[in-house]
């Protein structure tokens, strides 16, 4: 590394340990309720702000800079006709019924029926017509599907009133889509940034290469590398053969002489000079030295698209234009001046060349500061321009058709051409999220798997996956480089939340106060930046940009200049943004290891809000926070007053960062506006999880996803595929700040049950729970589960139709059992108890609906039944039918069957911490045991669940909640939050108050022998999360059964009635053990057991004792096989392979 | 059943609450002493066959607290395991009526039927169930096992309220509460359910059972049965009946609490348990000592260690029973000896049962050789 000699006198200044009057031993005012902030911000950016944010940005801003890049067609037929698109708007979702009234639609009535929330893009043309310019506004051109609570949705802005009347939750977070009924998320991408230099070492083959991925609008990607090999330097592109020496690249992009060279890349440093020498040698030794050669050595070796038309170009003709487009496209090439795309190259040379000097060099690709994350609105705005293009070749292709004609009778409306369109960009916006693939060739794109279906199993889980972030590492790669916990995720980024297993680390989660950068113009930036007194790159020598004290300024990768007082520069710059000139989400930093201030606008960033702090003391004082409380200020005003700024992850690691106030020091820069918020939303709800061992809270953040409670207020207006609901759900007692927040305490999924910590009955081994009967007789644990049922009464080409028909008589007149729920419409009556095997949609089919020659009266068509029967196991009650029409007319129905279970034996438990059970057993009030004061537990834990655990934080969480219950007149909910809540004395102190053991122990007695237990039980309320995995829909068992059709043997999975495999592990140990008959009798006898006749002479098998073969019947045995070994037989047979049996008496 | 007056209370422990061989020791970490250890063998040269005589002396039940629906009582001299019946049999086996059938025929709340039905089923009636018998799983219900409750109830927006703009709205039935159940009589009931018997409703008027808006209607029968505790909750007489052991506190009169620490020792224990006289002299008030909730707290501080011990006393159970059925609470106890004495009449039959089919001669004996124990 290069020292840093600057004499910066401020930086000089800063470091002095007695500043403006200030030591560190001085006393500092707090802000009390700073954390409000928090509130205030996801107030104005909500939770999921970030898809939300990204999908306004493509609606309002790129769709039109899209547009602006591909708004003309034109026709080779007539080169007179034109066609221009002048502006473009996506307008409100609609209906698209033609009879409809009111077209407005609501987001619930896609999901029930079935269709997609979806609004209108609309352009404005200007075409020729004949000899005159037509402009047609509003054109339809496709339908968009429409981000919920996006500014294009109508749930945007509404108050609860307003919603409740649209049957849509205040606290469901949006930023989603509805598509044919279902509720998709675009997950967000995290990718390595665009257009930056990226060094990286191959330490087994030796290899230093510095990369860059370029990527311009107009999504063109190509990765450029300058890389050593054998101790020379190369550049290396898709588009190139061969690599380059790096001085024929250089010569060849106008940097002709060796000397300015060797200033450009190595500099006046001896090191690199003496590194950089032999690249210059090699250049001299291929006889290259003026810049033309350098281009016909290049040219004669670049890839080259053969067109059709024109003759060939010259060799140096082609390089010129691959440097130009194609080799590091981001960097503007403006004419024929190549200079800085010269220097970018040298720059990259020079970073080779420092990672070959100094290890230390070397770039983190896992640092979060080197990833961007690809939202909704990027993939959404590519596959828009795809759509686009083709849409419009497709139009120029129907108007070259149409002006192809010689005579025509009307004159040409270009309008007319494009209304035929058809529904390619709607078809292709459903296609693209409905399936998740974005497969784009002219951006070589081909994704699978970016959108995914909202889970909606708990509030918890929709919110989550809202946060998520996928990886696009493979997940099969053996590296933990890219799943290890960065230092630089910090706060952007929850430590807690990711899954076990595959996907461990590579799927994150975001932390609560994260937002993610949309783009921001990147001109006026420069323009500023220039203002600020950036020298212009292209004026420089290579001995300036390496000179002392001189830093390079880089505006989203491109180097435009230089400047010699970056610490300068840079606070200036930053003041120019908290006094709102710019962008507020332009990040400025200094990179001391490549003396680089770097400016970034670029899309994609995560970056978090943070508390100014000046001359050691917070900008944000009591007063702003009194103002906040009062509702005098919003968040975006502390923003604008410059109080409170966004740092992303580069400039935060370019500032020093108090946690809390009182470490403050003189050269602090910032204040966390509050620590908990390093953890995202699921994590937050774990109280005390800085007890926990790590695990427990990543063990929790999956489990959260799962507990059973309430989805969202309008829960009991849904028809989801499955539902969960609990009957009573409660609100932790001990809560967390982010419990608030997000609404858990209003959607709760859990209840607050009373918890002795003690062994009982054996029945509680291995994490099993004791259950109290007279609990769930109370309602405990009680959990309803809805299932949808849905068909289509269809109308067929034919002309007929399914029909829904009454009950049928048998022949006593009387309606069968089952169908004593179906009523006159066919359809069973809400409310009704539908038991196992009851009809409840009696449809009926025509018997030739695919015969398309039938052309009869439809009404006279016989009809066979097709009804919907009720499967499970247990009775459920019809909740709902719906009747509706589908986009495509079909008439809808959906059933929704309601179960309510009571918790049994075997159903899935956890606590808050990782700490999850069965149920064991259920023990009745009587048989418990019982405090001083009557009260009985309503689980048992076994207290070996703790020791190898270590989740102390469930331990404070249960005194906390027996201090919330304890004086139970005063009672006060209680704080679990990370790196605060409660504190174990005060809560000591309270049950202490209340006449309880200070330790939270109480003496029990038994309720089998009534004395007294002879050690104390630790004893109160832990927050119990029922799982949504019940034994009802798991327990299996079969005698015999169904069998599949081809093999004969018995048919798998519980759906299908199906056996239990012994698999090949097990055959193994009967094999090793010699149980040659429990094999036989395992493998084929009760699986699929054949009688074959075989010939003994041709060793094929007959029938009937006759061997079809030898026309024979004397010699066939008859032996017993698996029927699949026969199939085996018969298949190889077809294959024309004999296989022939071999008989001998045994 | 001995009972002393009840002028007795509130008075001081007699001599032999200080016998320690009645103690169970409570320690900072453990409970010792739990088990009784007067029984026949145990001390040498002791007789401790069971005595009747004796155990007339030493029984006492005494009434300490009575209020309307929670009771507090004193049993002393009886071993845990007769105490733990009675909790047992008063939560588990004390039959009372609750609603077990439901029979909508309209329900158009937001909460479902089965969830309305079960809440329903936990309110509490006020019907004695002596009166009634159990109802034949297979059988019809009849006046003698079932009574039948309507619930008819419909929101509306009450007309009566001011016009004017901005009023808030007034509505009727917002709420569905356990008032609302009205009880229709069948046979002779409605001649049964006269007089000084109030006619069956809940016991509680103020229960919510659901909330409407207007134009929502629920209209359901339901039929309440006899049942018990073990079987569901809701036939559970009480909303808890427990006992604990009397609390006993002995200082160590060679350990003295220093004057100095004679309030912090006092904050140890529950609010009168300890004075503190002149000159930071600690007794122990004997009367409030039954108040002392045994928080164990001055076990914690070290300048206490061997001048006080925390007893309790092994066979006086300070019962405290809370009714929420049918039953006074100072009714629940002599119930649960009532149903105690029937089970014991019928292990008694069953016994006599068996010996009267080892003796040859027919007896309730089933032919497997079962014997039918009956009773609840």
């Amino acid at each position: 590394m290069v020292a840093y000699e600057g004499g910066d006198q401020d930086w000089e200044k800063a470091s002095q340990p007695n500043w403006r009057g200030l030591a560190l031993t001085d006393p500092i005012k707090s802000v009390e309720d700073k954390w409000l902030l928090l509130p205030a911000f996801l107030k104005v950016k909500g939770l999921v702000k970030q898809h939300i944010d990204s999908f306004n940005y493509f609606v309002d801003v790129d769709i039109k800079n899209i547009l602006k890049a591909n708004n003309k067609v034109t026709s080779d037929v007539d080169p007179r006709f034109w066609l221009k698109y002048t502006d473009i708007l996506v307008g409100f979702p609609d209906r698209t019924d033609a009879d409809a009234i009111d077209k407005t639609v609501t987001p619930h009535e896609c999901r029930l029926r079935d269709t997609t929330y979806g609004a209108p893009i609309l352009v404005t043309i200007q075409y020729t017509r004949g000899k005159s310019v037509v402009r047609r506004a509003n054109v339809n051109i496709g339908r968009l599907p429409i981000m919920l609570r996006s500014n294009k949705c109508w749930l945007n802005g509404r108050n609860e009133a307003q919603l409740a009347r649209m049957t849509e939750c205040p606290l469901d977070p949006g930023g989603y889509f509805i598509v044919k009924g279902t509720e998709k998320v675009i997950l967000v991408q995290e990718q390595l940034s665009k257009n930056r230099i990226i060094v990286e070492v191959d330490p087994t083959k030796g290899i230093v290469q510095a990369s860059c991925t370029s990527s311009t609008h107009g999504g063109l990607k190509s990765k450029t590398y300058v890389a050593t090999k054998k101790g020379k330097i190369y550049l290396r592109h898709n588009s190139i053969h061969e690599d380059v020496p790096i001085a024929i690249a250089l010569k060849a992009l106008g940097i002709q002489s060796d000397k300015e060279i060797l200033l450009l890349t190595a500099g006046n440093h001896e090191a690199y000079k003496s590194a950089f020498s032999p690249n210059l040698e090699e250049a001299a030794k291929l006889g290259i030295f003026t810049r033309h050669q350098a281009l016909e050595w290049i040219g004669s070796r670049v890839k080259v698209n053969r067109r059709v038309l024109g003759p060939r170009r010259p060799a140096w003709e082609e390089a010129l234009e691959a440097l130009a487009t194609i080799v590091l496209a981001h960097v503007p090439v403006h004419g024929l001046d190549f200079r800085s795309k010269a220097i970018f190259v040298a720059t990259m040379t020079r970073r080779v060349l420092m990672a070959m000097d100094d290890e230390k060099m070397v770039d983190d690709r896992d640092y979060v500061g080197n990833k961007r994350l690809e939202l909704a609105g990027q993939l959404l705005a590519l596959l828009f321009e795809d759509l686009f293009k083709t849409f419009n070749a497709n139009l120029k292709s129907a108007i070259d058709k149409v002006l192809k004609k010689p005579s025509r009778t009307s004159e040409f409306d270009a309008f007319n051409t494009m209304q035929f369109q058809g529904d390619h960009i709607t078809s292709g916006f459903v296609r693209a999220i409905s399936t998740g693939n974005w497969s784009l060739k002219r951006f070589k794109m081909d994704r699978a798997g970016v959108t995914h279906v909202l889970s909606r199993l708990s509030f918890i889980s929709a919110l989550g996956m809202m946060t998520r972030i996928s990886s696009q590492f493979e997940k099969t790669r053996k590296v933990s480089g890219p799943r290890a916990l960065q230092p630089s995720q910090w706060g952007m980024l929850c430590p807690s939340d990711t899954p076990e297993g595959e996907a461990c680390g590579l799927v994150k989660n975001l932390a609560l106060m994260t937002h993610i950068t949309t783009d921001v113009e990147e001109d006026p930036i420069i323009k500023i930046a220039f203002m600020l007194g950036v020298e212009d790159i292209s004026l420089v020598t290579g001995a300036e940009i390496y000179g002392p004290n001189v830093f390079v300024v880089n505006v989203n990768g491109t180097i435009i200049g230089l400047t010699r007082y970056p610490t300068r520069f840079v606070s200036n710059f930053r003041k120019l943004r908290r006094a709102g000139r710019f962008s507020e989400f332009v990040s400025v930093y200094i990179n001391h290891h490549h003396r680089t201030v770097l400016i970034a606008s670029d899309g994609g960033r995560i970056c978090r809000p943070m508390i100014i702090v000046e001359n050691g003391r917070p900008r944000v004082t009591s007063d702003h926070i009194l103002e906040l409380k009062k509702g005098l200020l919003t968040f975006d005003d502390f923003l604008r007053k410059g109080l409170v700024e966004y740092l992303d992850v580069n400039e935060e690691n370019d500032s020093y960062i108090a946690l809390y106030e009182a470490d403050i020091g003189p050269n602090t820069t910032h204040l966390e506006i509050e620590p908990f918020t390093l953890l995202g939303a699921v994590a937050g709800l774990i109280p005390y999880p800085h007890h926990n061992q790590s695990p427990r809270n990543t063990y929790q953040c999956a489990m959260g996803k799962q507990a059973i409670g309430a989805i969202g207020f309008n829960q009991l207006n849904r028809i989801d595929t499955l539902l969960y609901l609990s009957v009573y759900p409660q609100q932790p007692m001990v809560k967390t700040k982010t419990i608030e927040l997000i609404g858990y305490d209003k959607l709760p999924a859990g209840q607050n049950a009373t918890v002795a910590v003690m062994s009982y009955s054996g029945y509680d081994i291995e994490d099993a729970l004791i259950l109290n009967k007279a609990s769930l007789d109370r309602g405990y644990g009680r959990c309803q589960v809805l299932r949808k049922n849905a068909t289509l009464i269809r109308k067929y080409p034919n002309g007929t139709f399914d029909r829904l028909a009454d009950a049928p008589l048998d022949e006593s007149g009387q309606i069968q059992k089952k169908f004593d729920i179906i009523q006159q419409d066919g359809l069973a009556g809400v409310g009704e108890r539908v038991d196992p095997g009851d009809v409840y949609i009696n449809k009926q089919t025509p018997t030739n609906a695919n015969d398309n020659s039938f052309t009869g009266q439809a009404a006279t068509v016989p009809y066979k039944n097709a009804p919907m029967t009720y499967k499970s196991p247990v009775a459920g009650n019809i909740d709902k039918v719906m009747i509706s029409d589908t986009e495509n007319d079909q008439t809808l129905i959906k059933v929704l069957i309601r179960q309510t279970r009571r918790p049994e034996l075997g159903d899935k438990f956890s606590s808050r911490h990782g700490q999850k059970g069965v149920c064991g057993l259920i023990v009745n009030q009587e048989d418990m045991p019982f405090n001083d004061q009557g009260i009985v537990p309503d689980t048992i834990m076994n207290p070996h669940g703790f020791p190898s655990r270590m989740t102390v934080g469930k331990m404070i969480e249960l005194l906390a909640g027996k201090a919330c219950t304890a004086g139970v007149l005063a009672g006060r909910l209680q704080y679990g939050t990370a790196f605060g809540g409660s504190k174990v004395e005060d809560m000591s102190r309270i049950l202490i108050e209340n006449g309880f053991s200070y330790a939270g122990k109480d003496m029990l007695t038994s309720g089998i022998t009534g004395e007294p237990l002879e050690a104390y039980v630790y004893f109160g309320p832990i927050y119990y999360q029922k799982l949504k995995h019940m034994v009802m829909d798991k327990m299996h068992a079969r005698a015999r059964g169904p069998r599949a059709t081809l093999t004969r043997q018995p048919t798998e999975g519980r759906s299908r009635e199906g056996g239990l495999r012994l698999g090949e592990m097990e055959r193994d140990c009967l094999i090793g053990y010699g149980a040659t008959q429990l094999l036989l009798e395992r493998l084929m006898i009760s699986s699929d057991k054949f009688e074959v006749n075989a010939c003994q002479e041709c060793g094929l098998m007959g029938y009937n004792g006759w061997c079809t073969y030898c026309k024979s019947s004397k010699k066939m045995a008859q032996l017993t096989i698996p029927y699949a070994a026969k199939l085996l037989f018969q298949e190889l047979m077809a294959m024309n392979v004999v296989p022939r049996l071999v008989l001998d008496d045994a | 059943m001995a009972s002393s007056s009840a002028a007795a209370s509130s008075s001081r422990l007699p001599q032999s609450a200080y016998n320690p061989r009645r103690h169970v020791g409570v320690h900072a970490e453990r409970v010792s002493d739990v088990s009784s250890t007067e029984y026949p063998g145990h001390y040498p040269g002791e007789d401790h066959s069971w005595d009747l005589a004796k155990f007339r002396e030493n029984l006492k039940v005494e009434v300490k607290r009575l209020s309307q629906r929670s009771v507090e009582f004193d049993l002393v001299g009886v071993d845990a395991s007769i105490a733990n019946a009675f909790r047992r049999i008063m939560i588990a086996e004390i039959p009372t009526i609750a609603t077990e059938h439901v029979y909508v025929w309209n329900n158009t709340s937001v909460i479902h039927d089965e969830v309305l039905a079960h809440r329903i089923g936990l309110v509490p009636l006020n019907v004695p169930p002596g009166m009634f018998k159990y109802r034949n799983p297979n059988g019809v219900p009849t006046d003698q096992d079932t009574i039948v409750f309507k619930l008819n109830v419909t929101c509306e927006v009450d007309k009566n309220t001011s016009k004017e703009k901005g009023a808030p709205r007034k509505l009727i039935h917002e709420e569905v509460l356990s008032g609302d159940l009205e009880w229709v009589p069948q046979g002779e009931q409605a001649s049964v359910f006269t007089g000084d018997l109030p006619p069956p409703a809940p016991t509680n008027k103020n229960i919510v059972l659901a909330k409407l808006r207007p134009g929502q209607e629920i209209d359901m029968d339901l039929h309440a049965i006899k049942g018990v505790g073990k079987d569901h909750a809701k036939w559970s007489p009480v909303a808890t009946a427990s006992y604990r052991l009397h609390p006993l506190v002995i200082l160590n009169p060679s350990k003295p609490i220093p004057p100095h620490l004679a309030q912090k020792f006092a904050n140890c224990f529950s609010p009168g348990v300890v004075q503190v006289g002149k000159g930071g002299r600690v007794s122990i008030d004997e009367r409030n000592l039954r108040k002392e909730s045994m928080s164990r707290e001055v076990l914690r501080h070290k300048e206490f260690e061997g001048s006080v011990e925390l007893k309790r006393i092994r066979d006086w159970f300070i019962f405290t029973v809370e009714s929420e059925g049918p039953y006074a609470p100072q009714d629940l106890f002599p119930e649960s000896i009532r149903v105690m004495r029937e089970k014991i009449a019928n292990i008694r039959h069953a016994a006599e049962a068996l010996l009267a089919d080892v003796d040859g001669a027919p007896g309730a004996v089933a032919a497997d050789g079962d014997v039918e124990m009956g009773g609840v």
